[in-house]
């Protein structure tokens, strides 16, 4: 995904002069190409998330598009309140891009696990929070990413993730969620971030009857798209890798169970959460083990 | 307005808007005083009927709880109507206890501490990539130097030799809970700023013909940022005020409030 992201910004940043790339001391061979084309629009701010973040509210201030990019908690938790104060309270363009989402770097232990940023970051105000389940994703909210103004999250995998769709998304709008496997079961699973191609696995499998579609936005969500699954499915099955509170499947809850208060829909699905179990992981492993061990498994 | 007029208008009305709205923060208001009043009066750049015209000078009030003295500034050299001021610290008011950006001629609201000099870094790293020539400045207070973002912020200004950058410091040597040399010893400030690449002047705060001296210097300065240690009295110029960290939180009653007003005749 991180491959796939920085090549399109490259592309983005050909036909946008306001992009500009701050990295923390991070991105060893991968930020490369876009340093070498941009050596002006390319800064590594050293390991220091805090002034990053408010460095790029400056920047953004003065009509900057401004990507940040790091690995995991360094770029969300360690400056959430510059990311409030400074960018989303401003109303700044300001892409925050974080690496390693969930256990990707399982084996460097909890410092590495991101498994509470989604609920941080789409806590705040006037956030866009993305989790894109492929390279294919991963590339399409990069394009959008380029195009719209204001604070962004955008939570990529690692490396070598399975590409799940066949085609390029164009048109991909804020908050849609996409149709992955279409078994005409009464059950949709509901995948955020690189769990997707497992989610896909286990339903091509045959072991699981169930519709399978992407959740490439936490927030917003595309409240028409939840009340066309609420219609549609009787069960839904959310699974990402991230704590349970506050993650997708709380986000998802949070709409149904307003748009069933209000009565925009009639009937509540049964909605089942498979996500980390307000627990922090203490043991080392790749990140195929450390889902099965935390018991995000379908 | 000459730079005295102005420090006198600052205080005077920082003082009145604080004592109405029984609002904090006036030590720290009046000690930055001569600071604001220098910047708008002979230094900075701007045009108050063209609050966002592109070649002003920024300027970030990182210790924006001090804003009073920063609306007081505004409405003097006419950025905002001076009848504005009367909202201050009201219900519903857009001037808010913290300095607020959606107040013409504020460019960034700014509350928490730590905060101003890292976003001023961009203001001034932006200009260098566009080779616009305006100037950033950001006044910063002592007590908020603990903030470690500070120093994070100027290794990366001095990496990159932005020249166009100058941090104020109002050093008025208290905080919250009292003295900084008991809280956080920051000296040797000169020492500590100078090796993290500055170039660092220490000037009385309060003396505008210094405090003159030292941003002319900063600007023939060609490859550091600069930070001005501006020696400040906290309250200073009302007697019962100066040094006192009761006013750090306590507003002056109409019976202070004329006192107040009468020392700084």
């Amino acid at each position: 995904m991180r491959t796939a992201f920085i090549n399109q910004l490259v592309t983005e940043a050909e036909l946008h002069e306001n992009i500009v790339l701050l990295v923390g001391d991070l991105g060893y061979s991968v930020v490369e190409i876009f340093a070498d084309r941009f050596p002006d629009r390319y800064y590594n701010v050293g390991i220091a998330e805090q002034s990053m973040a408010g460095i790029a509210a400056g920047l953004a201030h003065e009509g900057y598009n401004v990507y940040l990019y790091s690995i995991g908690n360094f770029p969300t938790l360690r400056c959430i309140e510059q990311l409030r104060y400074d960018v989303a309270y401003h109303n700044l363009s300001v892409k925050i891009v974080a690496v390693g989402a969930g256990y990707a770097y399982g084996s460097l232990g909890a410092s590495h696990h991101a498994t509470e940023d989604i609920a941080m970051l789409r806590a705040i105000p006037d956030t866009i929070v993305s989790t894109p389940g492929d390279p294919v994703e991963t590339r399409a909210i990069a394009h959008l990413s380029a195009n719209i103004p204001g604070m962004m999250y955008i939570r990529l995998g690692k490396a070598r993730e399975t590409i799940v769709h066949t085609n390029e998304i164009d048109g991909l709008r804020i908050g849609d969620l996409l149709p992955v496997e279409m078994k005409g079961s009464k059950t949709a699973i509901l995948a955020g971030g690189s769990i997707l191609a497992y989610a896909q696995e286990r339903v091509n499998s045959g072991e699981i009857n169930a519709d399978l579609y992407s959740v490439p936005f936490v927030k917003p969500l595309n409240v028409d798209c939840l009340i066309h699954l609420a219609e549609c499915y009787d069960n839904i099955t959310v699974i990402e890798e991230h704590q349970l509170s506050g993650g997708i499947g709380s986000a998802v809850v949070e709409v149904l169970s307003d748009l069933y208060a209000s009565g925009r829909i009639v009937n509540m699905p049964h909605v089942r959460r498979v996500a980390i179990r307000d627990v922090f992981c203490h043991v080392g492993g790749s990140q195929q083990y450390l889902r099965n061990y935390m018991g995000l498994k379908l | 307005m000459k730079s005295l007029d102005l420090a006198k208008y600052i205080r005077k009305t920082s003082l009145r808007l604080v004592s109405r709205a029984n609002a904090s923060h006036i030590g720290g208001s009046l000690s930055v005083a001569d600071v604001l009043a220098v910047l708008y009066a002979d230094v900075m750049r701007y045009r108050p009927n063209e609050p966002l015209w592109d070649g002003r000078d920024r300027l970030m009030l990182s210790k924006g709880h001090t804003c009073v003295a920063l609306y007081s500034a505004l409405a003097a050299v006419g950025f905002i109507d001076e009848t504005l001021l009367d909202e201050y610290g009201t219900d519903g008011t857009q001037l808010l206890c913290h300095v607020s950006h959606l107040i013409p001629g504020v460019e960034m609201s700014a509350g928490s501490l730590g905060h101003g000099l890292p976003i001023a870094v961009g203001m001034a790293l932006a200009a260098k990539i566009k080779s616009a020539t305006y100037r950033t400045f950001v006044i910063l207070g002592d007590g908020e130097m603990d903030e470690g973002a500070n120093w994070e912020a100027l290794m990366f200004a001095a990496q990159q030799k932005l020249n166009n950058l100058c941090a104020i410091i109002d050093f008025n040597c208290q905080q919250a809970m009292g003295n900084t040399v008991d809280i956080i010893n920051l000296e040797p400030i000169v020492d500590k700023l100078e090796s993290f690449g500055a170039n660092v002047m220490r000037v009385d705060g309060h003396n505008h013909d210094t405090l003159y001296e030292a941003f002319d210097k900063f600007t023939r300065c060609d490859n550091r940022p600069t930070v001005i240690v501006a020696d400040t009295v906290k309250g200073k110029g009302v007697s019962f005020m100066e040094n006192r960290l009761k006013w750090h939180y306590s507003a002056p009653d109409t019976n202070l409030l004329q006192q107040a007003l009468a020392d700084l005749e």
